[in-house]
């Protein structure tokens, strides 16, 4: 029998806080963490977290053999990216100089040591950890019920920049602004922790189990309307 | 904008929680599961257990309350204690943890730090660095500050930077329990020397002391214990307090 819920894993760190989240907000899915292709496959839903360094997150995709199953997902069926798993969909990541999936263009930059000042002339650590303001760039079915500016929970060096501004969906500040969420299709992607960002992080991930891409509420997208 | 984050430490030894947490109608006041809850809903920013466990033979417990909390608490984990292996980082991080705390095994084995963050991200591991003022400068101190290792505190940071850490968890020893506030020039130094986070611990007995850990300290985190666990002050009216004095919190 094939699973609602894919979370795939392939190495890369903690997903025991991504799989018992989505487990909270659809207690009646069945969720399963896996590096099996055909599982993959079969899922209804796939959820592509990361953590760790690019290489290696890209050195273990194909070391599982994993590469296709993920290109296909994100063509395919709702697809939810989640910080490495958002940064390695793009097409190039300065972190090792590694080529990525390529699925959506653009590249993955380090935050630049001479930027990390804050107004007053005070220093930006790196990495960008903690809870941050997150801008909402566009309306989409996965915002609903999120308040515009909400806070959710970061941890990372290095950011995307896409080079077709139509599909960031959301930003954030650090000092100056940077992508932290897209969506193209049936692929949304965040740079922060839904997984650990408490309520809000958790009414995305509840949008994400119940997002229909192909159906009426992505059309209200794609008209800009809001989708409430 | 990035806000300043404050966490609670819960003390575990023995799978419970030793020091009192005073939130009304606790049920069970060493359960940490239900402490947890209630720290999050009070609005902590991360929660750091430290097992404190001296036998062994309960050293597991800790995983167990960790999957329990990380089952219902959706904020950022951090455990420390005990950690002297790449296979205790990857027990506690399967467990639930988000970050593990290396404290003792980073002095007597700096290769640990560089060997967990190369194989699981810089960005769950913090090393926690005990110092304390020895004649004009500050000295690294292991085992709950009873022994001294010789090191300068400012350059031990940097190293461990260096080898990977992606967080710094500084506790005073001068200030440990004294309730007089964190040791700002300590914390300043530390925070001037290194481009990662560092979280400000040692010292917290007023809501003054954590503005001041942050603005005089430049701490990115404040860690304390003892004012919210004894109810002296809510996770709430602390933030409140720190955003009255110019602080960017999450409230």
């Amino acid at each position: 029998m094939s699973v609602d819920i894919a979370v795939i894993d392939y190495g890369m760190g903690n997903l025991r806080s991504v799989s018992k989240a989505i487990e909270h907000v659809a207690p009646a899915a069945s969720v399963v963490v896996t590096s099996d292709p055909k599982v993959i496959a079969e899922a209804g839903r796939v959820v592509f977290p990361g953590q760790g360094a690019a290489p290696d997150c890209l050195r273990e995709i194909d070391a599982r053999g994993l590469r296709q199953v993920i290109i296909d997902a994100a063509h395919s069926k709702p697809f939810l990216g989640i910080c490495m798993g958002m940064q390695v969909l793009f097409e190039h990541s300065e972190e090792g100089d590694t080529p990525c999936l390529g699925i959506l263009p653009g590249t993955v930059q380090r935050f630049p040591h001479e930027a990390m000042h804050d107004i007053k002339g005070d220093k930006l650590k790196v990495p960008h950890m903690g809870w941050n303001n997150v801008h909402q760039a566009m309306p989409h079915p996965l915002w609903v019920g999120i308040e515009e500016g909400e806070r959710f929970y970061f941890v990372h060096s290095y950011f995307v920049q896409p080079t077709t501004p139509d599909v960031i969906a959301g930003f954030s500040h650090y000092p100056f602004p940077f992508t932290c969420a897209v969506a193209s299709g049936n692929i949304f992607a965040v740079q922060f922790h839904p997984e650990k960002s408490q309520n809000a992080g958790l009414t995305l991930l509840g949008n994400f189990v119940t997002w229909n891409p192909g159906g009426a509420d992505s059309a209200c997208d794609m008209s800009g309307a809001t989708c409430a | 904008m990035l806000a300043k984050r404050i966490i609670p430490c819960l003390d575990v030894t023995n799978g419970r929680v030793v020091k009192g947490v005073n939130f009304v109608e606790l049920q069970d006041a060493g359960d940490p599961v239900e402490i947890a809850r209630r720290y999050n809903e009070a609005g902590a920013d991360e929660l750091t257990f430290l097992d404190i466990t001296a036998s062994s033979d309960n050293r597991d417990l800790i995983l167990h309350i960790i999957e329990a909390v990380a089952s219902e608490v959706f904020i950022p984990l951090t455990v420390g204690g005990g950690v002297r292996a790449v296979a205790d980082v990857q027990r506690l991080l399967n467990a639930g943890a988000d970050k593990v705390s290396i404290n003792t095994s980073a002095v007597t084995n700096p290769q640990l730090v560089k060997d967990a963050s190369d194989r699981y991200g810089s960005q769950c591991i913090v090393v926690a660095i005990d110092a304390k003022r020895v004649g004009d400068h500050w000295e690294v101190f292991t085992h709950g500050g009873r022994t001294a290792t010789g090191l300068d505190a400012i350059e031990w940071a940097k190293k461990m930077e260096g080898l990977g850490a992606g967080e710094l968890l500084l506790t005073s020893m001068d200030r440990d329990g004294t309730k007089s506030g964190f040791d700002l020039e300590l914390t300043r130094a530390i925070s001037d020397a290194v481009d990662i986070p560092i979280i400000a611990s040692g010292g917290v007995g007023t809501l003054q002391h954590l503005v001041d850990g942050v603005r005089e300290g430049r701490a990115d985190a404040v860690l304390a214990a003892s004012i919210f666990h004894f109810g002296e002050y809510g996770i709430e009216e602390a933030k409140k307090y720190m955003k009255q004095h110019g602080i960017e919190v999450r409230l």
